[in-house]
């Protein structure tokens, strides 16, 4: 180990500095990997939640009105205040912040769903429904895989935003990366606080360009046409 | 905390809501309002200052569309915590200037994607009748972009005012004002009274706000009144985009 210098970077408190990688590694990645476990419960559940509430609202369109009011009103609520109001309910604890998470993405998945389901032409049902396709069929093969680019295009924001939010969990000790911002704060820690931040865009960009390369993928037919 | 559950936690909010000593006084409830309140007008109108006017030249000479998307979606990457904290723990310190420095640079990208896309998105046609008819460059943005434009201008400003109440909110963690001093004050004290009293006080005001600023969007929008039956005019824009956020 290389004896400390008197100017190193930790005592300095430079913005950059390699000794803090290196001595604090263990800490690092524990936050990232809650960072990336609280957003995919998020965003999984928020999904799983999301698909059954656009396929409620696409069978009683009258609920479409009613039920995006009542999401917008949520996501209208500042986050920071969405987890204190689940306190009462869920204490001071990861369910607090995983609820809420799940909630903000949650209402971007409907309303993408419904987007891109509702964005399949018409024909293509007519189509399909005279060549004897039963809704489910139909819904699986052909309007699903037609909205697919919709629905990523939403899956894409709701992880990007998941994971902006995440850092708010650290007011409950829940932040993921935000955790090494908050406690940086205390501290003046100039280090953390540029380290952590920047995993966290990094981590933003990263899950961004693979759900494109989902995407992409999962759309052959999209490419050939160029 | 939350010993007695969900019954106790909301006695407590009550109690905490309805003691007159919480509203008044330099640390009371009312000043806090105002403060956020404070913050959020002079956060949003810089902003505006800047974005809008750059974003309707930029859509009416159809240029740098891209830039401007691409603006909105690194807006939505970068946590508001993060940034409140970097300019906390350099140059700025704690308190309003970071605080305001961070809300103006959240408000930027709503108002200038969406000044962008309101005037670009204005139907060629109309914009070469208009010059047909021999009205000069600025004639054309002030009297038929503009106009045309207002409803995904007004979009902007709420989604950027939005914006701005919930980062205010957090920016009690760096030391500033607003309602956001009680849930951050509540959560660390454990005090579960000020932080769901605060929390909802929150809310309210983004509600209220929101409700308000949707209210003025109707009124503003010169074809909606003429266009009941016809639906506008529009390309298809990428709604998505434009109409959600990155959220604190």
């Amino acid at each position: 180990m290389l004896p400390l210098a008197a100017g190193n970077c930790l005592a300095q408190n430079t913005w950059i500095c390699g000794r803090y990688l290196s001595t604090r590694q263990g800490d690092i990645l524990a936050a990232l990997r809650q960072h990336i476990t609280l957003t995919l419960v998020a965003v999984v559940v928020g999904l799983l939640i999301a698909i059954p509430v656009a396929l409620v609202v696409r069978r009683w369109r009258w609920s479409e009105g009613p039920i995006l009011g009542f999401t917008s009103v949520l996501y209208t609520l500042p986050s920071i205040a969405l987890f204190g109001l689940l306190v009462p309910f869920t204490g001071l604890t990861t369910r607090t912040v995983e609820i809420g998470l799940v909630i903000y993405s949650l209402v971007i998945l409907v309303r993408n769903i419904l987007a891109g389901l509702d964005g399949v032409p018409a024909e293509v049902k007519e189509a399909a429904r005279g060549m004897g396709y039963s809704s489910g069929r139909m819904l699986l093969q052909v309007e699903l895989p037609l909205a697919l680019p919709t629905i990523v295009a939403g899956l894409r924001i709701a992880t990007v935003s998941t994971i902006a939010l995440v850092t708010v969990g650290a007011v409950i000790g829940n932040g993921g990366l935000g955790d090494l911002i908050y406690d940086a704060l205390g501290s003046n820690f100039k280090a953390e606080v540029l380290t952590a931040s920047v995993l966290c865009v990094a981590l933003a960009v990263v899950a961004d360009l693979l759900l494109l390369v989902l995407q992409r993928s999962l759309t052959p037919w999209r490419r050939a046409a160029r | 905390m939350a010993a007695g559950g969900p019954v106790s936690a909301l006695r407590e909010t009550a109690t905490w809501l309805t003691d007159g000593g919480h509203w008044g006084g330099g640390e009371g409830i009312a000043h806090r309002l105002l403060e956020h309140v404070g913050l959020t007008v002079v956060a949003v109108g810089l902003a505006a200052l800047v974005a809008v006017p750059l974003g309707l030249w930029l859509g009416h000479i159809r240029r740098g569309g891209t830039l401007a998307i691409n603006v909105s979606n690194v807006g939505r990457a970068v946590p508001t915590f993060a940034v409140l904290v970097l300019l906390a723990v350099g140059p700025l310190g704690i308190g309003n200037t970071a605080t305001v420095v961070a809300l103006v640079l959240f408000a930027l990208p709503p108002l200038l994607v969406n000044a962008y896309v309101g005037v670009s998105e204005v139907d060629r046609d109309i914009t070469e009748s208009a010059r047909g008819m021999g009205l000069s460059s600025g004639q054309i943005l002030r009297s038929v972009e503009l106009p045309l434009a207002a409803p995904l201008l007004m979009t902007g400003l709420r989604i950027a005012t939005v914006q701005v109440i919930a980062t205010a909110t957090i920016a009690a963690l760096i030391g500033g004002g607003g309602l956001g001093r009680f849930v951050v004050d509540g959560f660390a004290q454990h005090d579960t009274g000020q932080l769901v009293g605060g929390a909802l006080l929150v809310a309210l005001l983004a509600l209220a706000v929101e409700a308000l600023l949707a209210v003025l969007q109707r009124r503003v929008d010169p074809v909606r009144a003429a266009d009941r039956r016809t639906p506008p005019a529009r390309t298809g824009a990428p709604a998505v985009q434009v109409t959600s956020r990155e959220r604190p």
